[in-house]
């Protein structure tokens, strides 16, 4: 993955920029020695490392706005970073640019029971915008398997999800209104406690821009009383085509899980492994969990538990304590770390039409072959986001570009069954090469054209989502006017 | 995805060989704003393109009927999970309305509180833009993060951006079975007050509107509940005890009165015969008290919880100034074309808001060609 060469003149211009950025931060927030800048040097797509120039971590919309207002009279380029747990390349630095670390901002300013939102700087994890709220039993819907360390800032630029999406949505749908810093220093208010746009949805083009429109610092999110309670339900089946039927089945039949995780046998024994889950030995497993009170959740599982037995499953195994649920739940919700612990490995994101899986992971099992390279599968499957695990060797020279060319052949083939390159973890650096596989020269422009409108003088995040030879004019058109 | 959709490349022609300004129209049921120019119809682009059950998927021309799409919907046991509107009636707009029509304008029905506004449930959507190019955005899978979410820019934007010509949907089951809890005789706090309760316990209410004068001119709090049917009676129960406060509390589970009930507050239709200018407003649910208290002369319908407001008032009176400071937005939905054009129809976004849609327009419209005006 190429990125774009640093601009000699802005990294003479170093002593100048930090001096500017000292006086309008504290000394501490302002991060410039090579031995700590490397400390932001990537992302958790850890193939690609490159120290910024300098890293700064406002603790306040004012001082963003500062930060942002002299970047954009020197013309230095602004990359926004959350946790850093972005799986694409997002938070990747170049030479030449500025991290701006949200980190400091991480105070809950409101929560609303009545009106159901809580109102957060951004910096705030995930799961700690849950646990501001458990007290009364309300919860954040949206849970990334990263939510103890990502942000709300990461959620919102990647409009991230979690196995928990196909009930309650993702960012998208559970973000009400931000506070965002522009390119050049102006605060917005978008959005707030009331639901929709009065005019046009500019919240919904700014969830999922990949910190190219804007630095946003505070955000109001939609917040839900929890359910009386939830259980899973193991299943375990001869083959991924079997389980992808079962799939199918349950959604036809009108019952509509939180949650149908998939994991093929790669995964289920890694993942049985390392955290003792006691998983069956089979080719695919199913969990499906659904919510309710004791009485709901029986009643729906029974409809899920007959579809289920009409595909021969080797197993079926429901939760009867919460133990036992979190025991169902402990393998899937390590699965990368399981994975990544006996091996080098890069995660797809691709999402298919869900009567497609059983013909993709056949393909993918034929790919594997092809390529050399094993290949595990665990996702969201209600959903058809798939999360294929290729497995490398980054010590062994040509096997990472094996795998990414590996990768980039699976993902054209989500592509071409009428899906999509990512479902959830964003373009960033990663798919940035693929998008004229999804998209017409013409889709792009329009994309291009409301960056454009946001950030003129391409400043934000500047090398992400798109071919770098599409933007290359707009990256290096005459900077933006002091 | 095909490389032309019946129609499209008409609607490019029109767009490009253009002089002067088109006004786009679906069915013409949602007609709102104030705009002249040639007609550009949709119809031409009508007809579902591809239905997978299995897959919770819909897409469809965006001339294709409201109807059409919701009756294929309903043999599979499926539907929209936002429940569009049809406002034909209480906007004096008679005619089909398009689905297009209802993207266009982010239509939304009561089970938005729930499951999320149209804009929540697209998922793709193809277009024509000012300049004439085809562009299309998302597709036809439920998670997508691929590039920007021009969907949702498309949604609600009038066709001052686009003009669609096809759109997909993730669709739901359609509910099993439903009941509906009824208080009457709260005021306006109260029954925010007790729908807030409702929303915000563990039973999943999909519904929650008060109807100032409903029944006999009696005011009614109703809140709706759905699902499989020993999870409805169960919910009911539960919800009827946590509302025991806001006596007398009443339940309906005949689904005739219900579909009546929730097509009513939908549709808005008590509204249709009543003089007077009408307002949509969309606010913080506990604002709606102070609301109804700055507008003692208006008629009110009230939707999500408290947080849609639906304001009926003396003709030519400035709603948006009496409501002034209080969080939200204000639509003027039903008014001459006078009063639209001194008031405006959509409420006027802050400054530096307003100049990102400005340029927005011009990026996508450089001519100014689509229903010019419209939104600002
Ligand atoms: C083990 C693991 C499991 C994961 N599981 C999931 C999952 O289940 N679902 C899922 O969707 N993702 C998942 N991810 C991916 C990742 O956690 C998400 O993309 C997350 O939202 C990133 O948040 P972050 O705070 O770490 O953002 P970062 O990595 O710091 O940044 C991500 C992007 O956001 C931008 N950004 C950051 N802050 C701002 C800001 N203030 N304003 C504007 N833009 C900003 C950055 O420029 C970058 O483009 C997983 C990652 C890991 C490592």
């Amino acid at each position: 993955m190429e990125m774009p060469a640093p601009d000699p003149a802005i990294l003479a211009k170093k002593p100048r920029l930090i001096e500017r950025l000292q006086a309008v931060l504290p000394a501490d927030a302002v991060i410039h020695n090579d031995h700590e800048t490397r400390a932001y040097e990537c992302d958790a797509l850890t193939a690609y490392k490159c120290p910024p120039l300098c890293a700064v971590l406002p603790a306040s919309t004012e001082e963003v706005a500062a930060v942002l207002k002299i970047c954009h009279q020197e013309g230095v380029p602004v990359v926004p970073r959350g946790s850093g747990t972005s799986l694409a390349g997002g938070a990747l630095p170049t030479a030449d640019s500025v991290i701006l670390g949200v980190a400091r901002l991480n105070d809950v300013l409101e929560t609303d029971y009545d009106n159901r939102i809580i109102r957060v700087q951004s910096g705030r994890t995930n799961l700690s915008v849950s646990g501001a709220v458990e007290e009364e039993d309300f919860f954040y819907a949206p849970d990334p398997s990263s939510q103890l360390a990502c942000a709300i800032a990461g959620n919102i630029a990647m409009n991230s999800g979690g196995a928990h999406c196909l009930k309650y949505g993702v960012t998208t749908n559970n973000l009400l209104g931000v506070t965002m810093v522009m390119m050049d220093g102006t605060v917005v208010k978008i959005g707030g406690a009331h639901l929709d746009a009065g005019g046009l949805d500019l919240l919904g083009v700014i969830c999922g821009s990949e910190g190219q429109l804007g630095v946003v610092t505070e955000a109001t999110l939609r917040i839900l009383r929890k359910p009386e309670g939830a259980r899973p339900v193991l299943m375990g089946f001869n083959s991924s085509e079997v389980a992808g039927a079962c799939v199918a089945d349950i959604i036809k039949a009108g019952v509509l899980p939180v949650a149908i995780e998939f994991m093929d046998r790669l995964c289920i024994r890694v993942t049985d492994e390392f955290s003792g889950a006691g998983y069956p030995d089979c080719d695919a497993l199913l969990i499906v969990e659904v919510e309710g009170s004791d009485a709901e959740i029986d009643e729906q599982l029974g409809m899920i538990l007959q579809i289920a037995r009409k595909h021969d499953p080797v197993e079926l195994r429901e939760a009867t304590s919460a133990d036992e649920a979190a025991r169902i739940w402990l393998g899937r919700k390590s699965a990368f770390g399981a994975v990544g612990r006996i091996n080098d490995y890069m995660c797809l994101d691709g999402t298919i039409p869900v009567t497609e899986l059983p013909y993709v992971l056949r393909r993918i099992g034929e790919m594997s072959e092809e390529f050399g390279l094993e290949v595990g599968n665990v996702f969201h499957a209600g959903d058809g986001n798939m999360h294929p695990l290729i497995l490398f060797d980054a010590n062994k020279p040509g096997d990472l570009e094996t795998c990414e060319a590996f990768g980039a052949e699976i993902l054209k083939l989500c592509v071409e069954v009428g899906g999509c390159l990512t479902g959830e973890h964003g373009v960033g650096i990663e798919k940035r090469d693929l998008m004229g596989a999804q998209y017409s020269d013409a889709d792009i422009e329009a994309q291009l054209r409301v960056k454009d409108v946001f950030d003129p003088g391409w400043l934000l995040n500047p090398a992400k989502v798109f071919p770098l030879a599409v933007t290359e004019a707009r990256r290096l058109g005459p900077p933006a006017a002091a | 995805m095909l490389d032309t959709l019946p129609g499209e490349a008409e609607i490019a022609d029109r767009i490009r060989a253009a002089t002067g300004p088109l006004r786009i129209i679906g069915g013409g049921t949602r007609s709102i704003g104030v705009t002249d120019g040639a007609v550009l119809e949709t119809s031409a682009t009508a007809g579902v393109r591809l239905y997978e059950p299995g897959a919770l998927t819909v897409v469809a021309g965006a001339g294709t009927s409201l109807d059409e799409i919701e009756t294929l919907l309903a043999s599979e046991n499926q539907a929209l999970p936002f429940e569009p509107p049809r406002l034909g009636n209480v906007l004096g707009k008679p005619g089909n309305s398009t689905i297009g029509g209802v993207v266009a304008a982010n239509a939304s029905g009561p089970r938005r509180i729930q499951v999320g506004a149209c804009r929540d449930s697209l998922i793709g959507v193809r277009f024509v833009d000012g300049r004439g190019d085809v562009i299309k955005n998302g597709g036809r899978v439920m998670k997508n993060v691929t590039g920007y979410d021009l969907v949702k820019l498309l949604a609600g934007s009038y066709g001052t951006l686009g003009v669609l010509t096809e759109v997909a949907f993730k669709v739901l089951p359609a509910p099993a079975s439903r009941a509906t809890l009824r208080v009457t005789g709260l005021n306006v706090a109260d029954a925010i007050r007790a729908m807030s309760a409702a929303l915000g316990s563990p039973f999943e209410v999909n519904g929650a509107a008060h109807i100032p004068s409903g029944e006999g001119g009696q005011p009614e709090t109703l809140m709706r509940i759905e699902g499989f049917a020993e999870s409805v009676t169960y919910r009911l129960g539960r919800l009827t005890e946590l509302l025991a406060p806001f006596e007398p509390v009443s339940t309906e589970e005949d689904p005739a009165a219900i579909s009546q009930i929730w097509e009513q507050v939908r549709d808005v239709t008590p509204f249709a015969d009543v003089e007077g200018d009408l307002w949509r407003l969309s606010v913080k649910p506990s604002d709606g008290a102070e609301v109804a208290a700055r507008l003692p002369e208006a008629q009110l319908m009230f939707d999500w919880g408290g947080g849609l407001i639906w304001a009926i008032v003396p003709t030519g009176c400035d709603l948006r100034a009496a409501v002034q400071g209080i969080p939200g937005h204000a639509t003027l939905m039903r008014a001459s074309d006078d009063t639209k054009a001194s008031l405006g129809v959509f409420h006027p976004d802050p400054a530096p808001l307003a100049a990102i849609s400005t340029k927005l327009r011009s990026e996508f419209d450089p001519r100014g060609t689509l229903n010019p005006g419209l939104m600002g």
